[in-house]
């Protein structure tokens, strides 16, 4: 039996990423381990992103305190704006955004990078020389960006709060001890490490998804275009729909 | 053609009835060829005739259609990936474009398969480093980075790469083309004195037949996806095939020049350089 193209084409992906997922996680505990690598890729995600990654969250912060002002106003409510913004921000928007940033700069640069070294047939005298493309590429980038986007959405959440702040009580002329009484009044714990969790969980699907197409590219300078391209909306789709889920789990 | 009654004990590499398709593409359509230790084999063929396939088949970066492919006695299709990355030590492959990797110097290229595949210190990490770049007469370029150098420097980079941890088996995928005479006759030498000094079994793909007449033991040409011609250098010279004929003196007209009878839709065997002038 044949199936139609496209759905063919979607079940291929999705075997080769499983493949690929457990051929990282059964890859890790080998040695050699290469933490120069791993601190190399962290970097790369960590550091480039984290300007980019800030900027949004600090101006997602002053908007939601704008919006939920102007809402909660209508109900005589306004004091609990900090309350909205912490909590949409930690359980939720940080995370959700610094993923897909982080998916659109250095997902896509997995993409085009193994792409490159696939095309080139680098990856191919990687497997000469005996080692293993997945133990050597894929591994120490899918750990970095698991372990590196929940420290950037940990910033995210600190920034996006403080936009908060700023625009309620410079703007909008929040008590500014209410306000922070109550950005904290109605945050606990559990709300901060969903966050964090999902971090991780959008980290190593955007990197696994970035290299799983830079892996498999062909067809020259214009295949790595297209594996470039297919990582990053591959994985803002993978975020926003396990989003779902680990929210539904989470909670 | 060998007789596999004569070489079943003693072959190193032992390809039968090895076919490729890619898509509708028939590219190998059965390919059989046995390779005793410490013999160095040349294959010749148009560009396009599948002859960097039938490399790849043998160190297992392709999977067979159908058929084998037994590198002392193991067949190499059936090897799971982790095997296989264990299997690969006793290799050594150079690339058509030299294949760096471009986010390493020359210096930690050729350094890469001697790290990964043999214990040595630094002092003498450095000095075979430094004694495979010389010989292929590339001094002091170490600290370069591989988008500095030329198409011909890469690709010596990455035969000093092949070489430099001398595996028991070497895979050449063109070393030559696009290089100068001196040059492609140091290469050579290069090649010839690893397979006299270490028995190294060689396997090696050229359009070069003045290359391939110095460095093969052995001259198989691969046409259509099978090998039509396999003799040494001096019979392979003489034999009357006129498509080996036309081979070797590059005429532009011949057998090897006609329209290729349709085999699914396939590659151009007929077109371009690769019927034409041989470079030599």
């Amino acid at each position: 039996m044949t199936l139609p193209g496209p759905l063919e084409r979607f079940f291929t992906d999705m075997g080769r990423l499983t493949q690929m997922g457990w051929r990282v996680l059964a890859w890790t505990p080998r040695p050699p381990y290469d933490l120069r690598e791993l601190l190399r890729q962290m970097v790369k995600v960590g550091v480039d992103s984290m300007p980019v990654v800030l900027l949004t969250t600090l101006f997602t912060g002053m908007v939601m305190a704008l919006q939920t002002f102007t809402t909660l106003q209508r109900f005589n409510a306004e004091s609990f704006v900090g309350s909205g913004v912490a909590l949409s921000m930690v359980r939720e928007l940080s995370a959700v955004l610094s993923g897909l940033i982080v998916a659109g700069r250095a997902g896509s640069a997995m993409g085009a990078e193994l792409g490159t070294m696939r095309v080139t047939e680098q990856i191919d005298a990687l497997e000469v020389m005996a080692t293993d493309p997945i133990h050597y590429l894929v591994v120490p980038r899918v750990w970095a960006t698991t372990i590196t986007l929940p420290l950037l959405v940990a910033l995210g959440n600190g920034v996006g709060i403080f936009g908060g702040y700023l625009v309620a009580v410079v703007i909008m002329g929040a008590n500014p001890v209410t306000y922070v009484d109550r950005t904290f009044q109605y945050l606990d714990l559990n709300d901060l490490f969903s966050g964090l969790i999902k971090a991780a969980v959008f980290g190593f699907l955007l990197a696994l998804i970035g290299c799983q197409k830079g892996f498999y590219t062909t067809g020259g300078a214009e295949g790595v275009g297209r594996a470039t391209t297919a990582a990053v909306v591959t994985a803002s789709m993978a975020i926003l729909i396990s989003d779902f889920f680990l929210t539904r789990l989470l909670f | 053609m060998p007789n596999p009654s004569n070489t079943a004990d003693t072959a190193k590499i032992r390809i039968s009835g090895l076919r490729k398709s890619f898509g509708p593409k028939l590219v190998l359509d059965g390919v059989d060829v046995d390779i005793a230790p410490a013999e160095s084999l040349v294959v010749i063929g148009g560009s396009g005739s599948g002859k960097s396939v039938l490399l790849k088949h043998v160190i297992g970066l392709l999977k067979p259609d159908a058929g084998s492919i037994e590198v002392d006695g193991t067949a190499v299709e059936k090897l799971g990936y982790r095997e296989i990355t264990e299997f690969r030590r006793k290799f050594g492959m150079s690339f058509q474009e030299g294949a760096l990797f471009d986010s390493m110097t020359v210096w930690q290229n050729v350094a890469f398969p001697l790290q990964r595949l043999r214990k040595l210190s630094h002092k003498e990490l450095d000095d075979r480093v430094q004694e495979c770049l010389s010989m292929v007469r590339l001094d002091g370029v170490g600290e370069k980075l591989p988008s500095q150098l030329s198409g011909g420097m890469r690709r010596r980079v990455g035969f000093a790469r092949a070489v430099a941890h001398e595996p028991e088996i070497l895979l050449f995928d063109e070393p030559t083309t696009g290089l100068d005479p001196v040059t492609t006759a140091l290469i050579d030498e290069v090649i010839i004195d690893l397979n006299d000094r270490l028995k190294t079994t060689t396997i090696t793909i050229t359009h070069d037949m003045a290359s391939a007449f110095r460095i093969g033991d052995r001259i198989a040409m691969l046409y259509r996806g099978k090998i039509v011609a396999s003799a040494p250098p001096e019979e392979f010279r003489r034999l009357d095939d006129p498509r080996v004929q036309q081979f070797i003196h590059g005429n532009a007209e011949g057998p090897l020049s006609e329209e290729e009878p349709p085999r699914g839709n396939t590659g151009s065997i007929n077109t371009g350089g690769s019927g034409g002038p041989v470079r030599l």
